[in-house]
This record gives structure tokens, sequence and C-alpha cells, in this order.
């Protein structure tokens, strides 16, 4: 075979084309960001400042995991409703196994030290995962039925396990990562970098994470061109679950306390950003760029609303007809249907 | 374990010492048995032609053979060593590479990523994607591909698709290759670069395992043939001592000279009868031009042209799956929205697509509500159609085209590739259309099966529908009263019934239009001959 160098060369219109559609893929939700800081800019003079914003980044982590994590899922050409519960079910879990047995108002079981309570959170989102992998790989049980199964059972563990009641006491070193600032930003959102860092590298330039489009796009080409697709799966299952769980870390160190009620509706966000930012439920397409702007996007609708002296009651409302009109806007302005 | 020690013999008394062996496989899917106690050898440098009918279980075998999956009972060995464990795939790949059947082409990846999938680099090395483009683009130019390596590959034509598989599997560097009915979706130019590939290739000592439904090609390019009929182990014999009459009644089990005959009687119109299919004018900017014709009551008119010729794309935008930059389509008198679909059907058009795994069928769903599925209004009563009903008529249907399966219930994504066109021709038949177009019907169909297909066309025609027949395979064309072949976007011929098969090849390949004494055909056609291997169309 020839080297590379004497290669035909390629019609250098239609690659500058190609390369420009795909950017529009990518950012085809800067526009409708930009309008909606145009419109908080109108709206009060608070909008524009360095503190909402950072408020805001901060208020957006813990989506953006999650978001990072159904991403992955989906592309894989899964998905997973159970995340919601992790993100409750996995610190009060680490919390009940290391807070003390008496002197609080939550008595926990008093087992091993405090740090502890980090690797068993992180250990019970893994587990999660891997249940939900059995149940659909090797049990071979309709995807969405089993996480919606799990769900709603993990978030009545939750509540057989702390009895409704919302647990205030942490381990400092457990809620340091979600209330801790390093230079001026906050912990959290660094972190939150990283994390969708590695995973636009990996899922852009490195084969196992290659595999995961494959995986989606056609399982049994993909196993025919020898991807492990089980494994691999069952791996993107346990890594989100993981991921989950650390949402819930951040989520009860931001605001000093843990309950059942705090993941409730989360999924429905999860989803909307996940697909307003590119990523098709039938999986194999989609970009974690593109779903970090679905959650940015999201957050910067919440926060417009806010401003806009949406009250309280009415701003759920508001912000599902929002969501539905930010859905069907992308579905045109990346020119690709969301199936 | 040693090539020497397994030389001796195998389950059936053959020599076993090749570079892949299958001693006494079973496999069964559920109540299915896909193969019992099956042998083959491949011998080194071969080429191996597996054949059998519909659902023989050949693709079953290519399965067993790549790894996919496990045999229920027997052994598999690679130049006489056990198959590696399945979960090691790499060790599968470095064995053997193989086109499956099923296409295994990822659409929302680039065609480079496709033709590298899982090997875009190695080990846990960043890809680089510009070497990749590179490497792609090489390997496309080397198989005369004219596509952009960093297109999606959605967008790559079905036939494109089918030389993307091959150039994928053959650049492995494998020693065996297994090709599952690579040329269902070929036309004779791509068919015969192809085999100039497979030849060349077999010059070097890489073995072939070709599994095709032309005996043609099979007597073209092998060696030894094997036989399977009806998940058992037929016959294997060398193919120049066996004539084709032998292997089809090995195929069949049935004596060849109770096979059907297709004897074309001169088409004459009913007095009374309109057109059932009036095409005029119809044009699409860039593949084919104002071309008309008229399908009569009971008429079947051949359309016949190669990859490029826009015949594909012209049936299809009479399906309404393109819309046309002029013209018009009639159907049964009715005129009909171009460009859409359920018009189409609404006018009472039938339709078998040329591309059935994304257009034909819904493969989760059972065969009598994929065969039913243009005729669910008819079926159902007051707007609610019963089980019962639906299973009758997809039984029905199932029985007239010889679909071999468990029952109706069956999902199509079990059924082997020709039975699940089978289902696809049901479907356009299953509305009582009064006119059909079908493209390449009998792909992947095996011989015996062909003739009950065809025969149902004709039986469709003769009750009076109209049928447009697009294909470049003479078997197909066989039942058409007249034949109208494209070239290039443009009518060059047409051929009453008698045709031979030489001229209908040569309009076809552009070669001659009416005779070929006028000396500037001539000319063209030396021009077309310099032109034509390896590969320009
Ligand atoms: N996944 C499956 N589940 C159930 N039955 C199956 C499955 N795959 C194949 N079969 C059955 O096994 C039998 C053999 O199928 P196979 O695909 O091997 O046939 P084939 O010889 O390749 O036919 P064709 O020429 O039509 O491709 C068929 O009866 C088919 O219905
Ligand atoms: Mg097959």
């Amino acid at each position: 075979m020839s080297d590379a160098a004497s290669a035909p060369p390629a019609d250098p219109a239609a690659r500058s084309r190609r390369i420009s559609t795909r950017w529009l893929r990518e950012f085809s939700l800067l526009p409708a960001m930009a309008l909606l800081i145009l419109i908080g800019f109108i709206e009060s003079p608070n909008f524009l400042t360095s503190d909402n914003f950072l408020a805001m980044l901060q208020q957006s982590t813990e989506l953006s995991v999650l978001v990072l994590a159904e991403a992955l899922i989906l592309i894989s050409g899964r998905m997973d409703l159970s995340l919601e519960s992790t993100v409750t079910l996995a610190p009060v879990i680490a919390l009940w196994l290391v807070l003390p047995t008496s002197g609080n108002r939550f008595n926990g079981l008093g087992f091993g030290v405090e740090w502890l309570a980090i690797p068993i959170c992180l250990l019970v989102g893994a587990a999660i995962g891997a249940v939900n992998g059995f149940l659909i790989l090797k049990m071979n049980l309709n995807g969405f039925v089993v996480t919606l199964g799990m769900l709603t059972m993990l978030h009545g563990l939750v509540i057989v396990i702390d009895g409704g009641q919302t647990i205030f006491t942490l381990p400092p070193s457990f809620a340091y990562i979600g209330n801790a600032e390093w230079g001026g930003l906050p912990a959290s959102v660094w972190v939150c970098g990283v994390l969708f860092a590695v995973g636009i590298a990996a899922l852009g330039w490195y084969r196992h994470g290659r595999s995961l489009y494959a995986i989606g796009g056609n399982p049994g080409a993909a196993r025919a061109a020898g991807i492990r697709v089980e494994r691999t799966v069952w791996i993107v299952l346990i890594i989100g679950s993981m991921l989950a769980a650390f949402a819930g870390m951040l989520y009860t160190g931001r605001l000093g306390s843990a309950s059942a009620s705090q993941g409730t509706g989360k999924i429905f966000e999860v989803f909307a950003a996940t697909v307003i930012g590119g990523v098709s439920m039938n999986g194999g397409r989609g970009s974690l760029f593109g779903a970090l702007t679905g959650v940015l996007t999201l957050k910067l609708i919440e926060n417009v609303l806010t401003f806009g002296h949406v009250s309280a009651q009415d701003i759920e409302f508001f912000n599902g007809v929002v969501i539905l009109v930010a859905l069907i806007v992308s579905r045109y302005t990346s020119g690709a249907a969301q199936d | 374990m040693t090539t020497q020690d397994l030389g001796a013999a195998g389950a059936t008394g053959r020599p076993v010492g090749g570079v892949a062996t299958a001693i006494a496989v079973s496999k069964s899917f559920g109540a299915t048995r896909a193969l019992i106690d099956v042998d083959i050898s491949v011998a080194p440098g071969e080429a191996h032609a597996l054949v059998g009918r519909n659902g023989a279980g050949k693709s079953t075998l290519v399965s067993l053979l790549t790894g996919l999956a496990r045999p229920d009972g027997g052994q598999i060995l690679f130049d006489g060593h056990d198959a590696p464990p399945l979960s090691d795939r790499a060790a599968w790949q470095s064995r053997v590479a193989c086109v499956y059947q099923k296409s295994t082409i990822i659409p929302t990846l680039s065609v480079a990523e496709n033709l590298f999938l899982n090997r875009q680099s190695d080990g846990l090395r960043r890809i680089s994607w510009r070497a990749l483009r590179a490497r792609a683009a090489d390997l496309l130019a080397e198989y005369e591909i004219d596509v952009d390596p960093s297109a999606a590959a959605s967008t790559l034509a079905v036939d494109q698709r089918q030389v993307l598989e091959i150039a994928r599997a053959l650049s492995f560097g494998a020693k065996f290759i297994i090709l599952d009915e690579p040329t269902a979706q070929l036309d004779g130019a791509k068919i015969a670069g192809l085999f100039d590939r497979l030849r060349r290739l077999q010059d070097s000592g890489v073995a072939f395992l070709f599994i095709s439904h032309h005996l043609a090609e099979v007597y073209e390019v092998c060696q030894t043939v094997t036989v399977y009929r009806d998940a058992r182990h037929i016959l294997t014999a060398p193919v120049a001592g066996l004539d084709k009459d032998a292997l089809i009644e090995a195929m069949t089990g049935e004596d060849r000279s109770e096979r059907a005959e297709f004897a074309v009687a001169e088409y004459t119109p009913k007095a009374e009868a309109k057109p059932a299919l009036e095409i005029r004018d119809l044009s699409l900017a860039g593949v084919y031009e104002d071309f008309s014709v008229t399908v009569g009551e009971g008429e079947i008119v051949g359309l016949a042209g190669a990859g490029g010729s826009g015949v594909v794309a012209l049936g299809e935008t009479v399906a309404g799956l393109h819309r046309p930059s002029g013209g018009s389509v009639t159907v049964a008198g009715r005129k009909v929205r171009t460009g859409s679909v359920p018009d189409a059907l609404r006018a009472g058009l039938g339709f078998v697509p040329e591309d059935r795994h994304a257009q034909g069928v819904v493969p989760m769903r059972p065969i009598a509500e994929n065969i039913t599925l243009t005729a669910m209004d008819r079926l159902a009563r007051h707007g609610f159609f019963t089980g019962d009903s639906l299973r009758r008529a997809g039984s029905a249907l199932m029985e007239r085209l010889d679909v071999k399966a468990e029952g109706p219930d069956q999902p199509v994504g079990a059924l082997s590739g020709g039975n699940q066109q089978k289902v696809v021709m049901g479907r356009a038949l299953a509305n009582s259309p009064k006119a059909l177009v079908l493209i390449r019907p009998t792909a992947g169909v095996d011989v015996k099966s062909k003739e009950s297909l065809l025969g149902t066309v004709r039986q469709a025609a003769d009750d009076g529908c109209g049928a447009l027949l697009v294909s470049d395979e003479v078997d197909d064309l066989r039942i058409a009263h007249r034949v109208v072949v494209m070239f290039k976007g443009a009518v060059v011929a047409e051929f009453p019934s008698g045709w031979s098969d030489a001229e209908l090849i040569a309009a076809v390949e552009g070669l001659s239009g009416t005779g070929t004494d006028d000396p500037l055909i001539a000319e063209r056609e030396q021009q077309n001959i310099a032109n034509e291997r390896p590969g320009h169309e």
C-alpha cells in the first residue's frame, strides 16, 4: 500500500463545508445561549455579574455530572433512569454507615472512620450500576423498565434508611468537595471541568471511547469488529452510576444536608439537557461537549426566569414550557432529528 | 494437536487439515435447528463455495466460524488448532475476516472510522484522525470507491456500503476470508472487479469461503463446492465435475425436470384496459432525465441498468422516496403527489425497496405483522384488527412466497436473509396493488424460491396488476414482456421479449443500443472495453 502522502487530496471545498457543519452541530446552542444572556442583561443589572455566573456555574455542576453520565449511557445505546435515586441513595448510605451511633438527630452505625464516607459513596454508586448491568445485560430485561424499577425502589430505600428525615450532620471531609473554593472558583466547577475534559478526550480520541459510538450505532457490527459489547456497556453503566454518586456528594456538600427529596424530578432535567445538547436517545450520536452546552442552556433559562420575577409557584410550569420550546428549537438548529 | 493427526479423517471420513474446519457442528435457535452435525473444510489457498436454499444454515455457519456464536456441539479448528475462546475477539480476527450478510456498517460513524473500526489506533494510543483519514483514502482509492472518507456512512448508497464492507474485510490481511453473499447488491462491473481481486489474493495463498445464490459465480471463482440442505451437509465436490442441474438438485432435493419454465407470451392489452402505471417525463436532477413509460394492466416492464445508471433512483422516485425535479406519475388513472410515499401507497402502488435493512422490515416484529403492514387498513374491522385475521393473512402470504420460518409469530429479524427479502415482497403484494415497483426483488433469494417469487409477480400481473421490475439480473428480467435499458440516466434501448442475454448485457453496460454496425457505437464500445477494467463505470 502506498504511504499517506500519496493519498488523493480531498476536495477542499467539500472538506471545509463538512467541518463547518460539524462545528455547527457542536455549537448549535451558542446563539440561543447568547440570546438568553441578552435577555437576562436587559432584565436586571445583577444578571451579568461574576457573582451570578459563579453561583449559576456551581449550581450547574451536579446536573452537569449527571448529564455526563447519562450522555455516556445514551451514546452507548442504553438509558438509565435510576441515576436520580443514586444521587440521594449513595450519600445517605455512606453517611448512615459512618456517622456515630449516638449524639445526633440522625444516628448512623458508626462504622469506621469518617473519611471512609467518600469511597463508600462511590462504591454504592458502582454497585447500583453493576446491578443494573446484570439485570439488563445478563438477564436481558428491558433497560427502561429495569431502571424505572430501580428508580422507585432506591428512592424507597433512602426513606427506609433515613426514616424520612434530613441528615444535617456531615463529616467535613465528605462536605468538602461540594463547598470548597479553589483559586476563586468553586472546587466542584474545577472537578466538573476535569471530568468533562477527560470524557471528551476519551470519546474523541481514544479507541475505547469511540467504541461507545459503535455500540450505540449498531451493536451487532460492533461485536463483529471485535468490540466486547456487553462488557463495555456494563462498564459504562457502572461509571454512570459512580458519577451520579459523585453528583450526590457535590449536592450534599453544597446544601450541607442529605434527604430523600433532594433529587426528585431531576431525571427529566437530565434527559432534557442531554437531548437539547444533541445526544440521540437511540444511541450512537451526540457529543459530551454538546451535552454540556445543553446543561448551561437549561441553567441560563432557569436563571433568566428567576430574574424575570416569575414567582416560585409558577416557575415549574414555565421551566417545563421553556424546556419543551428549547427541544423544538434545538431540533431545527442542529438540523438532525432527535431520535 | 497438529495438522497431521487431524489430517487423517474427520467425522465424514474427509480430510480436515484445512485453514478452517468445522467437524460435526450443530446449532439451534430455540426450536429451529439451523445446523445439524455439518462439516466443512476449507483447504489453504482454495476458494470454497457454500450453497443451499434460503434458511439452509449458511449464515449460521458463518457466525460459528467467525466466533460470533458458539456451536451447541462439534468442533471448529483453524490450521488444525482449536478455535480460540469466544471472548478473545482479537484472536478470531487474526484467523478469519468476514463480509457478513447483514450490514455491519455503522451509519452514524464516518466512512474512515467504519473501515478501521476498533483499530483506529494501537492499544491505548491517541487516535490521529488525520492519519486515519489518509489510511482510509488509500484503501478507498485502492478499491476505486469514490467517497469522501469523512462522510457519514449513512450517506452511502447500498452498493457503496457493500464495497466498503468488502474492502474492510480484505484489508485485515487474514489468510482466510468469508464472503456471505457479497454480490447480492452489486452490479456486473463491481462484481467483476471483486472477482479479479479475489483471484489475486488467492494467488498469494488466501483461502475463501464464498456464499452466493448465483451459481454462475460459483463456477467462475470456486474450486470446491459444499451444499447444505435443511441444516444438513449434503455434498462436497470439486466444482469442475459437477454440472449446474446436479448442483441445483443437491440444493433442492428435487428432480430438475419438474422446474417451472417462464415462457413469456406477447403482451396484448385488453381492449378496455387503462394503464396501470404511467410515468411521464420524470427527471431527477443529475441522475436521470425525461423518463417516460406506460405499463399496462397485466404487463411487466423490465427496467435494466448498472449501478450509476439511475434505475434504482427512478424506481425509488416512483415509489415516492425522492421528489423529482419534473414529470408526473399516474397509478391506475390517479395522479400521485410525487415525493410522497403514503400518497403512492394510497394510489395503489406496491413497492419492494433495495435496502431491506433500512426500508424493508421491522426486525423485532412478527412476520405476520411485517408482511401485512401495508394492508392493516383492509384487515381492520371498524378500525380494529384482530390478531387472528392478521395471522391468517400473514400465513397465506408466507405460503404463497415460500417463506421458511417457524410460523407467522416469529420476529422477522430471526429469519435468514433470503426469507426476509420474501417478507418484503409479501408486504408489497399484501395490499392487492394496482401497480408494483420492484427493485432487485430477488436479491439474496435462492434459485428455487426465485422461481416462486417471480411466479407470484407473474400471478399478480395476470390478476391485472402492472409491474415495473428494476433489476440487472437477466433471470429476473426474463418474466418481463419488454425490457427498457437505461445507461447514465437515459434510455438507450428497449427489447421486446425474446432478447438474448448478450445483447441485453451489452446494452446495460452501455456498449450498444440498437445495433453494433454503427461505426460510432462500435468505437464507443472499444473505448468502454478499454475503460472497463478495473472498475470504471
Ligand atoms: N437469531 C435467530 N433466531 C432464531 N432463528 C434463527 C436466527 N438466526 C437464524 N435462524 C434460523 O436458522 C435457520 C438458518 O438461517 P441462516 O441465516 O443460517 O440461513 P441461510 O442459509 O444463510 O439463508 P439465506 O440464503 O436466506 O441467507 C433459518 O431457519 C432461520 O430462521
Ligand atoms: Mg444467509
